[in-house]
């Protein structure tokens, strides 16, 4: 494989990785501190590998809930990312061996990164960039606040969460032309914001999904010349 | 002991649920229409992505200094500034909204 180059998608992939990775120094201290050892806090981060998945996992061991409970809340919220493996199929058309490896490193952030893309091997490049840099941030990240407990205090002091809401609007920006992706935003926005307090965390960005689907289905229906929106092509 | 075994299988069923979107055959990724779907998907995703990421706090809503990390990125997209400028224009808005005016 050639060296990759700072490509846009290089360059947003790194950034994003960077504003989400460090995260999993919050993600190990309240681990340990909801009762998980730090080897099971970092098996989580190595082999679920997704964010919103292993706080549910913890939040109920936390909550004393039991296994069953962790499980199922956990598997729940990695539902998305079954949505994200279609998706990115769909766009980057990747070699069947790599699919294996590949369905690892699907979470929020490739995603995000890999369709944010114009073109096809910028898409390979962002997933693997965000992929990856995420990974390997995330997880020493992890065992740094496993060991350090709550010492090193919450990232959000460092505007870190912030970072992370640029980064994301960052990706959705150069979608928004026309009316029609623009429709979609308002209505994915309202469907998160709605049911954000109704659902556990990770479930609105689903909610968000199925409104989308509705409505660009009851879009085609009805206006059957549907124009290009900004889409995959 | 039995804490790991729901360690690893909760591990395993996230791995599945990552590989099963694969699993669906090309060929029907591969219709026109499906690619539209997936556009409008994508920014149905990173719009509730973005706005989870600004207002969520759990299972809950919380205005804080990210709006202003919002705002800031936005202003910097809106300048056409490189990617690595909008979020480090977020970073900083949210610390020193934080700092400085008292924000949550």
């Amino acid at each position: 494989m050639r060296l990759p180059t700072f490509t846009p998608a290089v360059r947003m992939g790194l950034s994003i990785a960077a504003a989400v990775g460090v995260y999993g120094v919050s993600f190990g201290a309240l681990s340990v501190a909801a009762g998980l050892n730090v080897w099971q806090t970092c098996a989580l981060s190595a082999l679920m590998f997704t964010g919103g998945s292993q706080f549910a996992f913890i939040g109920v061991i936390g909550g004393a809930g039991t296994g069953g409970a962790a499980w199922a809340a956990a598997t729940l919220l990695g539902v998305r990312n079954g949505v994200y493996g279609m998706q990115l199929k769909a766009l980057i058309r990747p070699p069947r061996r790599l699919i294996p490896l590949m369905a690892q490193f699907t979470i929020d952030e490739s995603t995000a990164t890999a369709t944010a893309q114009e073109d096809h091997d910028e898409r390979v490049r962002g997933f693997w960039t965000a992929g990856l840099g995420v990974y390997v941030l995330w997880n020493t990240f992890t065992l740094v606040g496993a060991l350090a407990g709550n010492a090193i205090g919450d990232p959000g002091q460092w505007g870190l969460d912030g970072a992370a809401v640029a980064a994301f609007l960052g990706l959705l920006w150069p979608r928004l032309t026309g009316r029609d992706p623009a429709a979609i935003a308002v209505l994915a926005a309202l469907a998160t914001i709605v049911t954000l307090p109704l659902v556990p965390p990770g479930i609105p960005v689903l909610i968000a999904a199925v409104v989308t689907a509705g409505w660009w289905a009851w879009r085609r229906r009805h206006v059957p010349a549907l124009p290009g929106d900004g889409g995959a092509e | 002991m039995s804490l790991w075994a729901w360690v690893i299988g909760a591990c395993v069923a996230a791995y599945l649920i990552k590989l099963a979107g694969y699993l669906l055959p090309q060929s029907v990724l591969d219709r026109p229409v499906f690619h539209e779907l997936a556009g409008a998907l994508t920014v149905g995703l990173l719009t509730s992505l973005t706005v989870m990421n600004t207002v969520g706090k759990g299972q809950a809503i919380q205005l804080d200094a990210r709006l202003l990390a919002l705002a800031a990125g936005a202003v910097a997209l809106k300048l056409k500034a490189p990617y690595i400028v909008v979020v480090i224009a977020g970073g900083l808005a949210a610390a020193l909204g934080r700092r400085y005016l008292g924000l949550p």
